[in-house]
């Protein structure tokens, strides 16, 4: 069997000087050839593993034979967003996991050929005609992955659709979140086009709750509302020093840097400040994406704070081995028990404990425990926490009738989507909490599809 | 979009702008704001809703010219428009009927406190205003307090008009001498502080406008936290008023200068681009 071709990145030496991306992409014959080792299984097992059902073995079949538009046709019909969740999809957890090839050697790399594909069709500048021909008005509240999807298959079935997105540029978390040398604004700039091509409407600055109400738009005319507002409330540790300068939120790190380009100060007027050493607690992807923004900030030396071991990490793999090569330090079994500032009240040192781990907790990895008179200072001026984040309290605190978790999660039925409000549906991570980009998609399809149901039974 | 509609300089360096925001404007009450981003390389800042008007479909701002962003949007013109304009934000102020209010604000202060301080008029209460400034000419909206306060007194660092000395001084006077119910104060942290000082000994309920850094607004950054009463709260989306006298007014000052030297780089730029400007 031939092995998987490799993709071209940027030198690890080289790339943490600078935000662009790193992996660059398969060429045209990188991509059938790598297309070429799938087996198109008929029962495609790979298929079971993707949340939205990409028809894989046969859009890599188009690839092979060079039918690039049919690839992508077959792939869009699927997934809106192919260009992005080629990048970012937790692939070796998903549809690669599932690959025949994996079991004996390496899967087909499904998510490189989608991406190949998403980027194809980019470049195709296709002139796409709006269908949305039903005379029934549907609102879509926030701009992530579930919304554009939610919204991408509401006007694919005729109706119109406006998207309220709170801050200036739409996306959510790929554009506020995930940093431009993993996925380009301007990837995200063109799928959200396509997007706005069927007909969408997007309506930045517009925060539902206080902007307009849900009265107001159903004073409007909206006869349904998805809302897929994600999971925007940055967690703190409560230790004490969180307070100090120099402490940031991974949302308000990552924010400047990528919504605000404030890693282009002074041309982009947001500042930001890094120190020549910077913690980052936690290792997600939300952890990966700050540490390796630091280091392509200057910091000299970034550290990974994480309370469990490699094993527990939950960042995609290939986030991790990228975040290695780049030479940000692992201090694994570690967790922060206070920061300490000095005398101007800047973060000065993370005092931190060592862990063990222990017998498996409710999440089902291992609990840790710390290890008594164990602890050690570490010198930093920059600590960014990203132990994780709720859905924000904001929309429901203003719209009683919805019914929450006391997480502040949406309650919808499991079938239907729908909220305690009738003809709100709510999707993506404000029902569960955060996950991934292709969940949120999965569930702004299906949401997208029981709000067609409304709709004509209404 | 946004437009400048109306523009006036109240004083030196501090401009008032009617920008057209017709669902910020119908939604608007007092103690909400907005926050505001000029151009594509702008930042985000926030200002509060200084007045609005709901017929006409505008809110005002008004802007001390502080440092490059604000500087900015000072030089905007009537038909100009602003990039993005996004609220109202933050928890409106509770306008109740308590009995003598005293508003005490300094500098740019007065801009928040003048729509709380009309509403409290308008729902039965007495109002004793108390409004300071460096000097004279950076004294603003006096007659507007004027119109709604049964006595307004004026308090100037170098004495130009009114008391000469700080407003929290004044406050005492009139603390000194009324059964007062509550007091709002308004201004740079340093003075609401004082005033929150003086208050306390005389044990009035001080409600304060907490202006820490924010960037999105929406309670999703958590750059605007500030500790009251011990407690970790995001202003933009729980205050900005607090309790004042619970306020952690040391952290706030500290963490309000968190980007001084990138501000002092940005100022600098803003004075190398106005002598090209003039130049060419
Ligand atoms: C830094 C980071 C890196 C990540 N990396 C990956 C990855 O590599 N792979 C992966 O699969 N997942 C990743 N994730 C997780 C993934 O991004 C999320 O699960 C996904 O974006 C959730 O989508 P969503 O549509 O539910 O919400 P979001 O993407 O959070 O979007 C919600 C939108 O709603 C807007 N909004 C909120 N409230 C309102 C309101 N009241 N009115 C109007 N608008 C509102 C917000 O401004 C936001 O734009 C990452 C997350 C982060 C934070
Ligand atoms: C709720 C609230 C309401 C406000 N209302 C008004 C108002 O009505 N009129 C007015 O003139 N000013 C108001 N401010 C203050 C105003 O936002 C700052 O003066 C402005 O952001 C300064 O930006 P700059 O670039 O001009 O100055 P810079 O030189 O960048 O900063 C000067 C100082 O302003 C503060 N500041 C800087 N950036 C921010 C930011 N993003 N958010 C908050 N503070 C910041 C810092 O303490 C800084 O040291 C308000 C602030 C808050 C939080
Ligand atoms: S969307 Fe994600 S899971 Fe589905 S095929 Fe693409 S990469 Fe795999
Ligand atoms: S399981 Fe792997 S080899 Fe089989 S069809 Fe899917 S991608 Fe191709
Ligand atoms: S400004 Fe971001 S949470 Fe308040
Ligand atoms: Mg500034």
């Amino acid at each position: 069997m031939a092995n998987r071709q490799k993709m071209k990145k940027q030198q690890p030496e080289k790339r943490i000087n600078n935000f662009q991306e790193v992996a660059c992409g398969y060429t045209k014959e990188e991509a059938v050839k790598e297309a070429e080792r799938c087996l198109q299984c008929k029962d495609s097992p790979c298929v079971d593993g993707c949340p939205v059902e990409v028809p894989i073995p046969d859009f890599i079949e188009e690839i092979t034979n060079e039918n690039f538009d049919q690839a992508a046709e077959l792939v869009k019909e699927k997934n809106a967003l192919p260009a992005i969740c080629g990048r970012v999809c937790p692939q070796a957890e998903q549809c690669e996991a599932e690959c025949i090839l994996g079991k004996k050697g390496q899967p087909v790399a499904i998510g490189a050929l989608e991406r190949f594909v998403g980027d194809y069709e980019l470049k195709q500048d296709r002139e796409i005609e709006a269908k949305t021909d039903k005379d029934i008005k549907t609102a879509v509240v926030g701009s992530g992955p579930a919304g554009l999807t939610a919204a991408a298959d509401m006007a694919k079935l005729g109706y119109q659709v406006t998207v309220f997105e709170a801050l200036s540029d739409p996306g959510g978390v790929l554009r506020y979140g995930i940093p431009e040398f993993r996925l380009p604004k301007s990837i995200v700039d063109e799928e959200v086009q396509e997007i706005e091509n069927l007909g969408v409407e997007v309506r930045p600055n517009t925060l539902i709750g206080s902007t307009l109400t849900f009265d107001d738009l159903q004073e409007e005319g909206y006869e349904a509302v998805f809302v897929s507002t994600g999971a925007g409330l940055p967690y703190f540790l409560g230790i004490p020093g969180e307070n100090l300068n120099g402490v940031y939120s991974a949302n308000e790190f990552l924010t400047r840097v990528n919504l605000m380009n404030a890693y282009r100060f002074p041309e982009y007027q947001t500042p930001i400040e890094v120190g020549d050493h910077v913690a980052v607690v936690g290792a997600g992807n939300v952890a990966m994406d700050s540490a390796r923004t630091a280091l392509r900030l200057g910091a000299e030396e970034v550290s990974i704070v994480y309370r469990r071991s490699r094993n527990e990490m939950p960042a995609r793999e290939e986030e991790i081995e990228h975040a290695e090569e780049e030479g940000i330090d692992f201090k694994l079994l570690r967790n922060p028990v206070k920061i300490l500032g000095n005398e101007e009240d800047w973060v000065a040192e993370l005092e931190c404990v060592e862990m063990e781990l222990g017998e498996p907790d409710s999440s089902g990895r291992p609990r840790p425990i710390p290890i008594e008179d164990s602890n050690f200072t570490i010198p930093v001026e920059t600590v960014v926490i990203a132990i994780g984040q709720g859905p924000n309290p904001l929309l429901s605190k203003k719209e009683l009738n919805l019914e929450t978790t006391e997480w502040n999660s949406i309650v919808v039925d499991d079938d239907t989507y729908q909220t305690s409000i009738p003809g709100v549906f709510a999707g993506g991570d404000v029902i569960g909490g955060s996950a991934t980009v292709i969940a949120a998609m999965g569930d702004g399809r299906k949401a997208a599809r029981e709000i067609d149901k409304y709709l004509q039974q209404k | 979009m946004f437009e400048i509609i109306e523009k006036k300089a109240l004083a030196s360096e501090i401009v008032s702008l009617i920008v057209e925001a017709p669902l910020i404007a119908a939604k608007a009450e007092p103690g909400h704001f907005v926050v505001v981003r000029v151009s594509e390389t702008g930042e985000r800042i926030p200002l509060t809703i200084a007045d609005y008007n709901r017929d006409r479909e505008t809110i005002e701002l008004i802007i001390q010219a502080v440092g490059y962003s604000t500087i900015q949007l000072s030089k905007l013109e009537e038909g100009d428009q602003l990039l993005d304009v996004l609220g109202p934000l933050g928890e409106p102020v509770e306008i109740e009927k308590l009995g003598r209010v005293v508003c005490v604000a300094g500098g740019i202060g007065v801009a928040p406190i003048y729509p709380k301080a009309k509403e409290l008029k308008e729902a039965g209460n007495e109002i004793i205003s108390i409004i300071g400034a460096q000097t004279e000419e950076k004294l603003i909206m006096q007659d507007r307090m004027e119109s709604i306060s049964e006595e307004l007194y004026l308090a100037t660092d170098d004495g130009s008009i009114g008391h000469e000395g700080f407003v929290t001084e004044v406050l005492e006077s009139v603390l000194e001498e009324n059964e007062v119910d509550e007091v709002i104060a308004i201004g740079p942290v340093v003075m609401m502080k004082a005033a929150c000082e003086v208050t306390a000994d005389y044990g009035i309920d001080t409600v304060v406008s907490l202006n820490p850094i924010m960037v999105d607004g929406t309670g999703m950054c958590g750059g605007c936290r500030v500790t009251v009463g011990g407690e970790n709260r995001f202003a933009c989306v729980d205050g900005p008023a607090f309790d004042g006298h619970k306020v952690d007014f040391v952290e706030l000052m500290r963490r309000q200068d968190h980007y001084h030297p990138q501000e002092e780089k940005a100022m600098h730029r803003c004075k190398l681009e106005e002598e090209v400007g003039r130049d060419g």
